[in-house]
């Protein structure tokens, strides 16, 4: 199978599309990107590669669409072979790995839409509450599968930085929007240093949109919330 | 000096959870010797060794390789296949087959067993009526991907026969226990119905699973709990 002719269908705004951008730019894949119209509906292309789910990111690899943007990056890690290894290669090492990844895909989003649609102050600030105990959580595994090293996968980004660092951009949202900390000096020393360090990544630095334009986006699309609050700058 | 797939191999399970059955299912295809640390009371009695060797999440099923603990079946899965490569490969070595595989075993974790529970337990009639559609939905799915295959591995269970195992048993034994229309009939879903019968004729498949009588007694109590709570709200 030729390694040519890479599409990846997904937005602009989609932290899920990202995951998947930052692993074919770690491994220096040209890859042509094709935005899905959020206002537009679904279009046929992404309707015919992704009947199940019906959504983003698709990667389409010789017409052959693979799905969900966790799987897609282990694919590119295994097509690919050359650059970084994005899973670690000992089998332990890619269990806890897996495990890491899987725990944020189960509690990241949903903390994140928690913070960002609660109704009222008292309910955003037990949104946060909630939300800072599982970046302790992942405080805790950074320390362990960094050891001493910038990212979860050491001197190079790796599975879980991927996974997590995704949603940095929306972080620095959340934190702007609503005039919150989510990463500190005191519980979260490492993830604090670790989320400007994957944004300053060569491999991330040019695709991640800016705060100010995801902000803009969210305002558009959760209106009332970020109306309730007035945001710390404008 | 013993190797590391020969070192020490336990698992914290529980007899009613599928979860540890797939994992057991898996050891037990590739002759992997294990010692089965059964937890009896997981709502009220945690044992101290589940908590020390699963303390994120707390539950079954956690494998334990030489002292070094693993948790999530999904990702116990993948170690064992990556750990010991004996036949049979639980995942295809070609990286589309390989995303594939990983797709619907997501699928059927996320979508088809949340989608069967619903059905099996909800009180009102247009409750599960929508719960029933939502399950046939998802099986429809799985129906085309078996495609006159003989498993979803191929000629060989694979690893989505094995987190798909509930949905076999399910599907044989819900209809002969209830006298209650199951959510994938024979004549709904010719092809899941034959790859059912080729799996649970599989002794080291239906060794595992529950006795046709505990089952029924499991589903009975759930169904009463249900009425009840929606008596109760009436």
């Amino acid at each position: 199978m030729a390694k040519g002719d890479v599409k990846l269908l997904g937005t602009w705004a989609s932290p899920f599309a990202l995951r998947v951008e930052v692993a074919l730019k770690l491994k220096s894949v040209d890859y042509e990107y094709l935005e899905e119209n959020l206002r537009g509906g679904k279009s046929e292309l992404l309707l015919k590669s992704n009947p199940v789910h019906k959504k983003v990111p698709v990667l389409l690899h010789g017409d052959r669409p693979v799905c969900e943007s966790l799987i897609i990056v282990q694919y590119i890690d295994e097509v690919w072979t050359y650059g970084p290894s994005i899973l670690p290669s000992d089998p332990y090492d890619r269990a806890i790995a897996r495990f890491w990844a899987a725990f944020v895909e189960d509690k990241v989003y949903p903390s994140m839409r928690a913070i960002m649609t609660a109704s009222h102050e008292e309910a955003r600030a037990e949104a946060v509450a909630k939300f800072k105990e599982v970046l302790v959580l992942l405080e805790d595994a950074f320390v362990k599968s960094s050891k001493g090293k910038p990212f979860f996968g050491g001197d190079e980004v790796g599975y879980v930085d991927i996974a997590f660092g995704a949603f940095a951009g929306w972080f620095k949202v959340i934190e702007k929007a609503f005039n919150v900390e989510l990463f500190d000096e005191a519980t979260t020393p490492n993830l604090l240093a670790w989320v400007d360090a994957f944004l300053a990544h060569p491999a991330v630095k040019d695709i991640t949109p800016s705060t100010d334009k995801l902000l803009e986006f969210a305002k558009n699309f959760l209106l009332p919330t970020m109306k309730a609050v007035a945001p710390a700058s404008q | 000096m013993a190797s590391i797939k020969e070192e020490e191999v336990k698992l914290i399970g529980n007899l009613p959870s599928m979860a540890s059955r797939k994992v057991e299912i898996a050891l037990q295809l590739k002759g992997i010797k294990y010692e089965f640390l059964e937890e009896h009371d997981l709502k009220h009695n945690k044992s101290p060794e589940l908590l020390k060797y699963n303390p994120v999440h707390k539950k079954v099923p956690v494998l334990i390789h030489s002292g070094r603990p693993i948790a999530e079946s999904l990702v116990i899965l993948e170690y064992i296949d990556e750990t010991w490569t004996q036949e049979p490969a639980l995942l295809p070595s070609d990286p589309y087959e390989r995303a594939s595989a990983r797709f619907w075993s997501k699928f059927i974790d996320d979508k088809c067993y949340p989608a069967v529970r619903k059905y099996l337990t909800l009180g009102s009639e247009t409750e599960v009526e929508s719960a029933r559609a939502e399950a046939q939905e998802g099986l429809q799915f799985l129906e085309n991907e078996l495609k006159g295959k003989k498993y979803f591995g191929g000629e060989t269970i694979g690893m989505v026969d094995v987190v798909a195992v509930g949905v076999a048993f399910w599907q044989q034994t819900l209809e002969e226990i209830m006298q209650m229309e199951p959510a994938n009939s024979c004549q709904d879903f010719p092809l899941l119905c034959a790859w059912a019968d080729e799996l649970l004729g599989c002794s080291v498949i239906s060794d595992n699973l529950p006795s046709k009588d505990k089952f029924s007694s499991l589903i009975q109590s759930r169904l009463q709990f249900a009425a009840a709570a929606s008596a109760a709200s009436k």
